[in-house]
């Protein structure tokens, strides 16, 4: 029972979530916003609480233990250091941890002087010592002056998962559990003796649960039929891979027709578990496929928004349109170099600085070129694609032909862990919220400001509308202005998307006109119902068919679609669909 | 064009006598074909007026080009129908081609396989898949040189004029038609070489690619390609049929209401332009000894329509200046400008159609115009 | 008629025109020897190339200060092949019959030397190719001094399995002819070395592939099924960047299913956030961080001849480091720059590498080289965890695949680059 109503309440969540990304904007940003929170504290090795305060030592050791275990670190070997590692959480003496979290974050080396371990820290171009073993400080000194003590992945899982035996005892529960998790990664009779033993007095539910799975997970070994039986039971409604690996390996049969678990009634409550998970898996598959979907669609809604306007609207083929939103990502790249201690902020910052780089380029496109060839749609084709030659070419000169290192603030990195079976990444379902908030915006200016009145009235009929007063030019340079520089803002969102380089605008092109066509040329629901459709049945075609064939079925779906509806999903209606 | 009855053949003569700047093109033509092998082959290395293989290779190139734009000219210019994809069947052709010299390779081959060709044996694939089938033959090679990009086009076209698709719309799905193909070929599990495509060719028709008959004979047979195909064009354009779709270009509804089927017209030229292409695309592979999906690229679709563009649309010799003027400035500014060029051939794109909105060719006609309005005011 | 009217009146022109451009080929008094560098600067693959252009210009310009080669100053041509492939062809016989470049440094990508390998084997050209590669090629007129598969994949394939105890496979790649040769042959490597068919997961994208949100999750899949699972990443160019984010997001570190990538150096790290790739894994033949005198020197006259401290150098301008000495080597040994003899004197030359190894080229026109392999760095540079205790020769033909297991690469005594030494037949040649 619990089991169901555990799963209700994500689907209850979920829901809430696919209703952002269809619809409410209220539940989008309550997603949104709730999102971060839901994060998992992260372990932050050396960084957490004075280490004295940890009582894990059972009893004082030789401070001569420790220094000669230090001694050994920089002359060992990689497979040397891991036995040096255990040796050191044996010890069980608070000053570990620190060391630990320093060899973790590459900040412990050896001084070429005189041989004394230290803690590094940044300090400008030098670095600030600390003595790892008292924690004296020792002035600054050279990166040249010290070797590193290098680690690698095998190391750093090691220490981690050691120094999760520290932070069991933190009063934080949201660090007890990470520090669970993390045990759980690397599972030896040491550390499920540590976990027994906090299981004894863990108060935490959350953490009681992830501390039984991972004890029952254990307990699946043990000899006695009851044992198992038990765990078995306990792990029923985990969806967590291991379980399921584990359950598996219990049902498989041996080469001579055994099974692997001897005791018949295990095996019949493994079974049961095991349909039940995949049933859950499955259904879970589906809302991730769906969601993925979401997500490709809205990057397709994306490329494609600002050519609503500029060509749905103005009927302009602005083949610089990519070009434009790789100014707005290039963009990022520099405020980014402004102010590289605010990453997060930059991001934001971004935005309306995109908006009006590109904006203004195209005002500039619109005044310099586009503007003399109305009337021409297919020369504007010519002229436009001549500048995004021009424009890649500049940007390579300028920035390098290298793509720029953009960076992603914490919050639009990692996942949102619904459930083991289930997570959305932070930056898929921002940009999904990002591209509707977008899309609703644009849609408010068009139909809800004066300059989305006089935007339409010049689209339908520019006779009439100049004869009305409108300063039609104006409104051209406008409305151009408005569609590049939404799609500068575009810029913004891919750049934490995908690369960052001088052929990022020509990788979405062909993709954003088969968005606005689709969707109906001159039609913004068309667009942002468009790009969605195709993304999911992209998405939901690729398990079959791979993404290279998903893709190709996409673009023949497309013609034969054009086939059946010649202006697209919502054709425009009345005279302005003949102009 | 012995076969073509007198009539006609008048009509084009007619045509001919009108157009001044095809007989200048077929002139100048028939002067390179004329003297291209004589400096190339006769004149000895060392005098100056010996002409490289690589000019005679690279002149080649730019006649399957000018034959390619052509045929957009022809649907773009006569019947307005803007096609951003007949790169696909510039390069079906091509490929169509380069699965015949692909099996003429037999046993030279990389791995030696008498039928296999080496990116199959390569794949592991232990027979040769059926579209692969009579490819070794030349004639077949030849007939599907027209049919792949033929058949294309008429299912193509016969379902997107049928229900009516036009103007942007029908750029747009053209494109995406390109776009598709050149996904489908990428697809190392089509077939079709994948990325790498077909290279390596040995022979044609028993003859070596590489020896400098061989190149000759290919640059001569392109060259006649390319005069045949703008007799052709031009005795289309100049037909009543061509009448009929020059009519649907300016006003496609009244066409339709005096009762002609404007469907049928332009799947007919659509069709025609396509197997044209299809034919510049054959011509193409053997000479650069290469094909892969990158032709398939919208970006070479587009650059297609903007020689065309940039020579002046509507006049099919303006196609052609507009083929060898880009593809020219495009060679020289690689070398000569490496780092910059893009910003030439860029602004080139940018500053002919606002400054020269009937391309070069209307803009040398109108000075001849303005030139020979002088005149009688003069005399 | 009007056709033999205008014919008459424009004859003469064309012949001027014609001659006038055959005017142009002709080669101008030879008082330098020329270089070509056929390397892509617009188009997708000058994010790669355009730094490859700018060393050969280095080794040309530091040639020079040491009084050029043969009494006679080196001189450069750069073209832009635009990474376009028909152009490559070009542009190849464009420096070999037009302008009579001596040698050629050039290519990247294996369809870009496909492309132009009839240019040099007809015009009898030299190339220098410095990218790592799939094999399953060796021309008479081609160097390979980028990794040959044993060069790189099959040693980091198994550092993956002795060192980290890999026993789950995910063989991920563009689908292009480098990964899947790449993976072929590990894939019979790998079951050669007992792994099951069911623990090797074989996966294409195509090119600049950028919606990796399913592909991940697939493989996180495949990586939970309780056995240590690691990821063989011959994944090209710009789609790594998303690749790495997405494996980022959905919480795969380096330390549960590490990446080891053949195609991520230096360079391509220097263009993206290098946080969420920290501890995944590179397997090449140099690594900028690597501390050897030769290395610092190299790496400063790069800093200098760029004026910029903070450019990056890395495995293919290692290669075009070597490939540039060993040529320059050869033409004094030769005496000449004839590409016939220069060819002929290449075999057994050897230059030190920057790693502080021996670079030799072996009669295959394949050169030695050590193998290492990094982990990465929040820097953007690589941690060396592993390497070869000595240089690795290349091997044309990888003894891994039964259909080339009796194919041997020989210029020196066999002179064929495709010997079945059981039917004792030189196939695939274009030479008598």
């Amino acid at each position: 029972m619990m089991r169901w109503l555990r799963h209700c309440a994500v689907l209850g969540c979920l829901a809430g979530l696919v209703a952002a990304a269809a619809g409410t904007a209220v539940a989008g940003t309550a997603a949104a916003g709730g999102a971060p929170g839901a994060q998992p504290a992260p372990v932050s090795p050396g960084a957490g609480q004075p280490a004295a305060e940890r009582p894990v030592a059972d009893e004082p050791v030789a401070d001569e233990r420790l220094q000669q275990l230090l001694a050994q670190l920089p002359q060992a070997s990689y497979a040397d250091k891991r036995a040096l590692i255990r040796q050191f959480i044996a010890l069980h003496d608070p000053r570990v941890r620190a060391i630990l979290g320093a060899m973790l974050e590459e900040n412990l080396y050896e001084r070429s002087a005189d041989q004394r371990v230290v803690i590094g820290a940044a300090d400008g171009d030098n670095l600030r010592l600390t003595d790892a073993l008292t924690g004296a400080a020792l002035g600054t000194a050279a990166p040249d002056a010290l070797g590193r003590i290098g680690i690698n992945n095998q190391l750093r899982k090691a220490l981690r998962v050691g120094m999760a035996q520290f932070d069991l005892s933190s009063p934080d529960a949201a660090v007890r559990l990470a520090a669970v998790r993390e045990m759980l990664r690397a599972v030896d009779e040491d550390s499920i003796a540590v976990l027994r033993e906090r299981l004894a007095h863990e108060s935490n539910a959350a953490v009681k649960r992830a501390i039984g799975e991972g004890l029952a997970l254990a307990d699946l070994d043990s000899s006695d039929a009851r044992t198992r039986l038990a765990a078995v039971e306990t792990l029923a409604g985990s969806l967590n891979t291991d379980v399921y690996n584990r359950l598996s390996a219990m049902l498989e049969r041996s080469a001579d027709g055994g099974y692997a678990e001897p005791d018949a009634r295990v095996r019949a409550a493994a079974q049961a578990s095991i349909r039940s998970i995949n049933r859950w898996r499955n259904l879970y598959s589906a809302i991730q496929t769906l969601m993925f979907g979401l997500s490709q669609g809205s990057v397709l809604v994306l490329a494609a928004i600002g050519l609503a306007i500029t060509f749905g609207v103005m009927g302009v083929i602005n083949m610089a349109h990519g070009e434009l939103m790789m100014l707005g990502a290039y963009t990022t790249y520099v405020v980014q170099l402004l102010m590289p201690q605010h990453i997060g902020a930059s991001i934001v910052i971004a935005i309306p600085a995109a908006f009006l780089v590109s904006g203004l380029a195209g005002v500039a496109i619109e005044r310099g070129i586009v503007r003399h060839l109305y009337g021409r749609p297919l020369e504007t084709l010519l002229a436009t694609f001549g500048l995004s030659l021009v424009l890649q070419q500049a940007v390579r000169d300028l920035f390098s032909a290298n793509n720029r290192p953009v960076q992603s603030p914490p919050w639009l990195s990692g996942e949102l862990q619904i459930n083991e079976a289930l997570s959305l990444t932070y930056n898929r379902l921002y940009t999904i919220v990002f591209t509707f908030m977008l899309f609703l915006l644009l849609l408010a200016v068009l139909k809800r400001t004066r300059l989305g009145l006089e935007v339409r009235a010049v689209s339908q009929n520019r006779a009439m509308a100049k004869a009305m007063g409108v300063r039609t030019e104006w409104v051209d340079a406008l409305t151009f202005g408005l569609g590049s520089g939404i799609a500068g803002v575009a810029g913004v969102a891919l750049s934490q998307l995908t690369n960052v380089g001088p052929n990022l605008g020509q990788s979405y092109i062909v993709d954003s006109f088969m968005v606005v066509v689709f969707g109906g040329v001159g039609n913004l629901w068309g667009t942002e119902l468009g790009g969605n459709a195709l993304g999911i049945v992209n998405k939901l075609l690729e398990p079959y068919s791979g993404a290279v064939l998903a893709k190709i079925f996409v673009l023949v779906f497309l013609i034969l679609f054009i086939q059946r509806r010649p202006r697209g999903m919502f054709p425009q209606k009345g005279r302005a669909a003949d102009g | 064009m012995g076969a073509t009855p007198r009539r006609e053949a008048g009509g084009l003569r007619a045509a001919l006598h009108a157009d001044r700047g095809g007989r200048i093109f077929l002139a100048l033509l028939a002067a390179v074909a004329v003297l291209a092998p004589l400096l190339n082959l006769l004149v000895p290395a060392s005098s100056a007026l010996h002409l490289s293989s690589y000019t005679v290779t690279l002149l080649g190139k730019y006649m399957t080009y000018a034959m390619l734009a052509i045929a957009v000219d022809l649907i773009w210019g006569y019947c307005g129908i803007l096609s951003l994809g007949h790169g696909a069947f510039f390069a079906l052709g091509g490929y169509a081609m380069g699965m015949y010299l692909m099996r003429q390779i037999g046993t030279r081959g990389v791995y030696g396989d008498p039928v296999l060709p080496d990116f199959m044996v390569f794949l592991n694939w232990k027979e040769l898949p059926w579209f692969w089938h009579g490819f070794d033959v030349f004639a077949f090679a030849a007939l599907m040189v027209v049919l792949a990009p033929g058949l294309l086009a008429l299912v193509f076209g016969f379902l997107a004029f049928r229900s009516r698709v036009s103007g942007v719309y029908l750029s747009i799905i053209t494109q995406a038609l390109t776009y598709a193909l050149m996904l489908a070929f990428f697809r190392n599990d089509m077939g079709f070489g994948g990325n790498n495509g077909f290279t390596d060719f040995k022979d044609l028709l028993g003859f070596s690619l590489q020896a400098p008959g061989t190149r000759m004979t290919l640059f001569l047979g392109t060259a006649l390609a390319l005069g045949g195909s703008y007799l052709l064009c031009r005795y289309v354009v100049s037909s009543r049929a061509g009448r009929v779709i020059q009519a649907v270009r300016d006003a496609e509804s009244r066409a339709r209401f005096i009762g002609y089927r404007v469907e049928s017209y332009k799947l007919w030229v659509f069709v025609f332009s396509a197997v044209l292409a299809g034919i510049a695309g054959a011509l193409y592979v053997p000479q650069i000894g290469i094909i892969n999906p990158s032709e398939f690229s919208p970006a070479n679709s587009i650059e297609i329509v903007i020689w065309v563009a940039i020579g002046g649309r509507g006049t099919l010799y303006g196609a052609v200046v507009g083929a060898l003027l880009v593809n020219y400035a495009k060679t020289y500014f690689t070398a000569a400008l490496p780092s910059m060029w893009l910003y030439a051939l860029g602004a080139l794109f940018v500053l002919v159609p606002l400054l020269l909105p009937q391309g070069v060719v209307g803009a040398l006609g109108q000075l001849r115009r303005r030139a020979d309005a002088r005149r009688p005011a003069a005399a | 008629m009007s056709i033999g009217r205008t014919l008459r009146r424009t004859l003469p022109v064309m012949c001027a025109l014609l001659a006038s451009a055959a005017g142009t080929t002709v080669a101008r008094a030879e008082d330098t020897i020329k270089v070509g560098v056929l390397h892509s600067l617009s188009g997708t693959m000058a994010i790669s190339e355009t730094t490859l252009k700018d060393t050969v210009l280095m080794m040309i310009d530091e040639q020079n200060k040491k009084g050029g080669l043969l009494g006679k100053k080196l001189e450069a041509v750069v073209v832009d092949p635009a990474s376009n492939w028909p152009l490559f062809a070009e542009k190849a016989s464009e420096l070999l019959e037009k302008d009579k470049v001596a040698v050629v440094f050039g290519c990247w990508t294996s369809v870009s030397r496909k492309s132009v390998l009839p240019v040099f084997e007809k015009d009898d050209g030299l190339l220098f190719y410095p990218v790592q590669y799939e094999g399953e090629e060796s021309s008479k007129n081609v160097i390979y001094t980028g990794a040959a598969p044993n060069q790189q994949a099959i040693p980091a394939v198994e550092y993956l399995m002795k060192d980290v105890g890999v026993k789950r496979w995910v063989l991920e790649g563009t689908d292009y002819v480098y990964p899947r040769t790449t993976n072929k042959i590990l894939q019979a490597f790998l079951i050669q070395k007992g792994v099951k068919p069911e623990d090797i997961m074989i996966n294409y994208t195509p090119f600049g592939f950028s919606d990796w949100a399913s592909e991940v999750s697939k493989i996180k899949a495949f990586g939970s099924a309780g056995k240590k699972t690691a990821v063989v990443s011959t994944i090209n160019g710009d789609a790594n960047v998303p690749f790495y984010k997405e494996l980022g997001n959905q919480k795969i570190s380096a330390e549960d299913i590490p990446v080891m990538a053949f195609s991520v150096g230096e360079e391509e790290l220097s263009g993206l956030d290098t946080r969420p790739l920290v501890g995944h894994l590179a397997a090449w033949n140099y690594f900028m961080s690597i501390n050897t005198p030769e290395n610092k020197e190299w790496i400063a006259k790069w800093h200098a001849f760029t004026k910029n401290p903070k450019r990056t150098f890395n495995d293919p301008m290692e290669a075009h480091v070597i490939g540039f000495q060993l040529w320059v080597k050869a033409v004094q040994k030769a005496g000449t720059t004839d590409t016939e003899k220069v060819i002929a004197t290449l075999p057994g030359l050897e230059v030190p590498n920057l790693t502080g190894g021996i670079a030799k080229v072996l009669p295959n026109h394949h050169i030695t080289k050590p193998v290492y392999v990094g982990e990465i760095r929040a820097d953007g540079q690589f941690n060396v965890v592993w390497k070869t205790d000595k240089v690795v020769p290349g091997e044309a033909w990888s003894h891994y695949l039964p259909a080339d297991k009796d194919i041997v690469a020989d210029w020196v005594t066999l002179k064929c680059g495709n010997y079945n030494t059981k039917t004792k037949v030189c196939s695939g040649q274009n030479y008598k």
